[in-house]
């Protein structure tokens, strides 16, 4: 089970039970629309955005206890940020999560409290459930229309 | 050319066995022995696709070992010891479902393409703008999207006879939408997701009443159910092999004789000719109409092992079992607070689909997998039936022979473990 405690951490298991800034946004200036086929996981995030900073970020949608904590702490962890500190952010949970990081599975300490995640890099299946979030705001920003689809 | 088998070597392990052993049968199939994550194997994914027996692994070993060859041409040895073990699984397969004539029976890759077929080819000759095709509310993707397909090139309607809440299909609806315009019935003879066993030959019988022909997709009901498609009367009947303990790549359409003789062939190539110019084509006779290009041979072949080693069990003593461990299943896992079964028909083969109160099925697939337990997470390729029940997923345990009361326990013993962590 040890394995599994790493995979469910405290901080995931509560995002999941309680997500965070879960709500439609009025006024979005971005939206976009994830989706994982193989599971039925879903989700919508919504962007504000002032000067190049987010202000404002939020999400709806259902999935599994990896998806809806990702996105719940995506949306904490990124509100205030740049878009470029927001790509750089991106680009180190990805690392963090496929078990490509530096420094191994401690990761980037800048990555905060999404460090929690390290423990997905075990669970190969299970890296589309942690990134669809990011892979959502990437198009949102992207201003894509289309829905993110993680095949 | 056609060919006709004269004497069908049956390669059963054991005769019709009056007790069922599974421990016995559970030595016939090498993955079973396996751990996972340091835990005993429970494979209960069989709908997926099942564990292979010692004797389908031999008889495709013993193809690519001793006999591989071109089938149905060669001159030689080989050639001939390749074609005779071939068609002898035709006759197998036949006799398997009962069907009148071994020329009835076409080899394709699965259910999916025996479905794929009838679309492509009866169903491009004979429907027509503003006809029909009915289906069911439980149907895989396999037995809607080969039908969207066609009714988008017809401008033909899809229709869907509802079910209800437990998972049963509404006879009376279905009866209903069986119309003038209806040019086939496609329908599931054992749903994958709620394990429902419908009624088809009183379906069949309705149907054939107004004059509609029809196709049972057997891929769920073939590996746990006596087929007889003679009593069923249905004019085709789809099944998968590697559902069956077979190989993968290799399934049957069982069509009746006259019903595939007025259909145009499938694919053009080689096997399903007999006499190519430039200007004109004569097709080849049933069933190599319908099997153009070299074969799955191997794969053929070994179709013929799993349903030896099916008929040395016997498929009543498989269903009574398989039975059996469904009601006790049933039982141990619906005593588990905050956890519903989806589908609860009375009349049921070996599927069990639930949901859990706050927890997402894929999280409940990856902690059972950390305790050696092979199930499936999703919407197992029917997503029109998730919706219909209102949850975008669902965790499935499918049954299979082999399958025991002390795994069931390991199961249950694993949810209590998702319940523990997640719950």
């Amino acid at each position: 089970m040890a394995d599994l405690r790493g995979l469910y951490q405290e901080v995931i298991l509560d995002h999941s039970k309680k997500p965070r800034n879960y709500r439609v946004m009025e006024g979005a200036d971005h939206q976009a629309e994830g989706y994982n086929p193989l599971c039925g996981d879903r989700v919508t995030l919504y962007v504000k955005l002032e000067n190049g900073r987010i202000t404002d970020l939020s999400f709806q949608g259902s999935g599994c206890a990896i998806s809806t904590s990702s996105a719940s702490l995506l949306t904490e962890t990124l509100k205030g940020k740049t878009l470029d500190e927001a790509d750089e952010m991106f680009e180190k949970f990805h690392a963090l999560v496929t078990g490509e990081a530096e420094g191994g599975q401690a990761g980037d300490r800048s990555l905060g409290k999404l460090a929690v995640f390290s423990g997905v890099a075990e669970f190969p299946l299970r890296v589309k459930c942690a990134t669809l979030a990011w892979h959502t705001l990437r198009s949102a920003l992207k201003g894509e229309k289309v829905t993110v689809s993680t095949e | 050319m056609a060919f006709t088998p004269h004497h069908v070597t049956e390669t059963s392990p054991r005769g019709s066995s009056a007790e069922f052993d599974v421990e016995r049968i559970r030595r016939d199939f090498p993955a079973l022995a396996q751990k996972v994550h340091g835990k005993p194997l429970v494979y209960l994914d069989n709908a997926a696709t099942s564990q292979k027996p010692q004797a389908v692994i031999e008889a495709e070993e013993h193809f690519y070992r001793r006999d591989c060859s071109n089938i149905h041409r060669g001159v030689h040895e080989l050639s001939e010891r390749a074609t005779k073990s071939y068609e002898d699984a035709r006759v197998k397969a036949q006799r398997f479902v009962n069907a009148p004539d071994s020329k009835e029976i076409i080899f394709v890759r699965g259910a999916t393409e025996a479905i794929n077929l009838v679309a492509g080819t009866f169903g491009r000759k004979y429907v027509q703008a503003g006809d029909e095709i009915l289906i069911t509310a439980m149907e895989h993707h396999s037995n809607i999207v080969p039908w969207q397909i066609l009714c988008e090139e017809k401008g033909a309607k899809l229709r869907v006879a509802p079910i209800n809440d437990r998972g049963e299909l509404l006879l009376a609806e279905y009866e209903k939408l069986l119309g003038p315009k209806t040019r086939l019935a496609a329908l599931v003879h054992v749903s994958n997701v709620l394990g429902t066993i419908n009624p088809v030959r009183e379906m069949v019988e309705s149907a054939h009443r107004k004059g509609i022909p029809v196709l049972l997709d057997g891929a769920q009901a073939a590996p746990h159910l006596k087929v007889d498609v003679q009593d069923l009367d249905c004019e085709f009947y789809a099944f998968s092999g590697h559902k069956l303990y077979g190989p993968t790549g290799i399934g049957v359409l069982y069509g009746k004789a006259e019903v595939l003789d007025a259909m145009p062939p499938y694919q053009g190539g080689g096997d399903m000719i007999s006499s190519v110019t430039f200007e004109k084509t004569i097709y080849n006779s049933l069933p190599y109409k319908f099997e153009a290009g070299t074969s799955n041979i191997a794969g053929g072949i070994g179709l013929g092992a799993a349903v030896d080693y099916l008929n040395g069990i016997g498929m009543e003593s498989i269903a009574a079992y398989e039975d059996e461990l469904l009601a006790y299943a049933t039982e141990e896992i619906s005593r588990i607070p905050g956890l519903r079964i989806i589908g609860t028909a009375e009349k049921k083969a070996g599927v069990i689909s639930f949901v859990m109160e706050g927890i997402h099925p894929h999280d409940v697939g990856t902690i059972l997998d950390q305790e050696g337990i092979a199930v499936r997470t999703g919407h197992h390729c029917a997503q029109p039936l998730m919706e219909r029940f209102g949850i975008p997923a669902t965790t499935r345990a499918s049954l299979a022979l082999y399958n025991t009361k002390r795994e069931i326990d390991t199961l249950v013993m694993g949810i209590q473990k998702v319940k523990e962590l997640l719950g």
